[in-house]
């Protein structure tokens, strides 16, 4: 049985690796830079890599970013992967100015601390609360320059550790956000999307 | 805490991975769908393909061999060999790569990078660097086109240029230790470790646990391997065991 979801494309965000573990999840997956879509769609994954501010021109642009708003608020399925979460925020340090959907009223930062590499590439222990409905304790596969290291009101969070303590994944209702490659992380993060698509 | 990955590598020419892969069990030792497969259930963090004709015959990468590989893997792949341009890339990230390598190209146009990660994101732009000592014995050099040709660059002052530039990895391959079983260059690695803030994945010359254990402990984010690998001997599970018990952080 198939489950089916639509990925909001953004601009040049290499999507291959996303549609496959959507698939491998069970997922039928359609792409789309229609708002009308992903107002309608039943469920909608918002992936993105690259810059903050490339990543909100595109969403504006194309009244993309209004739909999602309204989804989200209405509490229909919703994902946000890697920059993809990262937009739901506030703002970044990324891009200075630029305005994020705003769903979640806090800032994102750029790694700090002496002794950790930057960006932040590679396999890190998330840490879930036992009362979650999507998120587990694992390891995840994370590429990221910034990251969200204050936890947002009425949103349970999972956390991992570099250079401090961060929001790796996060979720409210039927809303998910990780700053983690649920697709590029093995059985953990197969898991993690099969249980966001079942929701 | 971030982990320590173990990336087995396999050169890849015609979509066909070459360099004496030998191993029970697999109908065919030479499909790169099948060994990408087995490395992942071996508990392999992370894949790099390289398409080790591609520099010299201006070969393209085989882009089929990308997206075969990718419907089935479950942890990133990088794809280096022959990718000249931004075009070049992101053909290679449509068909399934999330990281890219860039290596001669990068030399001779240095804007590669800038280009890869303004246009894609840092994440996914890698800068490897080929490095041999020079002849007096002071320093590294940067080598080219699958070694053949040194470039008098330094290859420390090349990474701290690449970091410059937007590369999010270095993947530093010493070119004297590459195939010579005789370990990692560890001063080398040691000396661009310290010298940027990037991760940096150690190459060339690993022969046994012991040799990937000694990378990490000069300064490697991890450890990139191919013969230990193909031959058998070891699987990437023993490799990572081995460290973990070191007190070396792996996801196992």
């Amino acid at each position: 049985m198939s489950i089916d979801v639509v990925i909001v494309r953004t601009g040049i965000a290499n999507l291959s690796s996303i549609t496959a573990g959507l698939e491998r999840a069970g997922g039928r997956v359609t792409v789309t830079e229609d708002p009308r879509v992903v107002r309608e769609a039943m469920r909608v994954m918002l992936p993105g890599v690259g810059a903050f501010k490339a990543g909100m021109d595109a969403l504006n642009a194309s009244g993309m970013a209004d739909a999602l708003r309204e989804r989200i608020a209405e509490d229909r399925s919703t994902a946000g992967i890697c920059l993809g979460m990262q937009l739901l925020c506030a703002s970044s340090e990324e891009s200075p100015g630029v305005a994020g959907l705003g769903i979640v009223p806090l800032p994102i930062g750029r790694f700090k601390g002496g002794n950790i590499r930057v960006p932040q590439l590679g396999w890190n222990r998330v840490e879930a609360p036992d009362d979650a409905r999507l998120l587990r304790s694992g390891y995840a596969y994370f590429a990221n320059s910034y990251r969200l290291d204050q936890e947002p009101k009425g949103w349970a969070c999972a956390f991992a550790d570099h250079g401090g303590r961060f929001v790796a994944a996060m979720e409210r209702g039927n809303v998910l956000g990780c700053q983690f490659h649920p697709e590029l992380s093995g059985e953990y993060g197969l898991e993690t999307l099969k249980r966001w698509l079942r929701l | 805490m971030l982990t320590v990955r173990v990336i087995p590598c396999l050169d890849t020419r015609d979509g066909r991975v070459v360099k004496g892969v030998k191993f029970q069990g697999l109908r065919d030792a030479g499909s790169p769908a099948e060994l990408t497969a087995m490395y992942e259930r071996q508990g392999a963090d992370e894949l790099v393909l390289l398409d080790v004709s591609a520099t010299p015959d201006g070969r393209k990468t085989a882009y089929e061999t990308v997206r075969t590989v990718r419907k089935h893997l479950t942890i990133p792949l990088t794809v280096g060999g022959g990718v000249r341009s931004a075009e070049d890339a992101k053909a290679l990230l449509e068909a399934g790569a999330d990281k890219v390598g860039v290596n001669t190209a990068a030399v001779t146009r240095p804007e590669l990078i800038s280009d890869i990660a303004t246009f894609f994101g840092s994440q996914c732009a890698v800068l490897a660097i080929d490095a041999a000592k020079r002849k007096d014995g002071k320093g590294w050099e940067v080598v080219v086109r699958s070694g053949t040709e040194r470039t008098g660059i330094d290859a420390i002052d090349w990474a701290r240029e690449g970091e410059k530039r937007g590369a999010g990895e270095i993947l530093l391959t010493s070119w004297d230790r590459d195939g010579t079983k005789s370990g990692y260059d560890l001063e080398l690695l040691s000396a661009v470790s310290k010298s940027v803030r990037l991760p940096v994945i150690a190459s060339g010359g690993a022969a046994n646990p012991e040799h990937l254990y000694e990378a990490v402990k000069a300064g490697a984010d991890a450890v990139l391997a191919a013969s230990i690998f193909h031959d058998g001997i070891y699987t990437v599970g023993d490799v990572k065991t081995y460290m973990k018990q070191r007190g070396v952080e792996m996801r196992l």
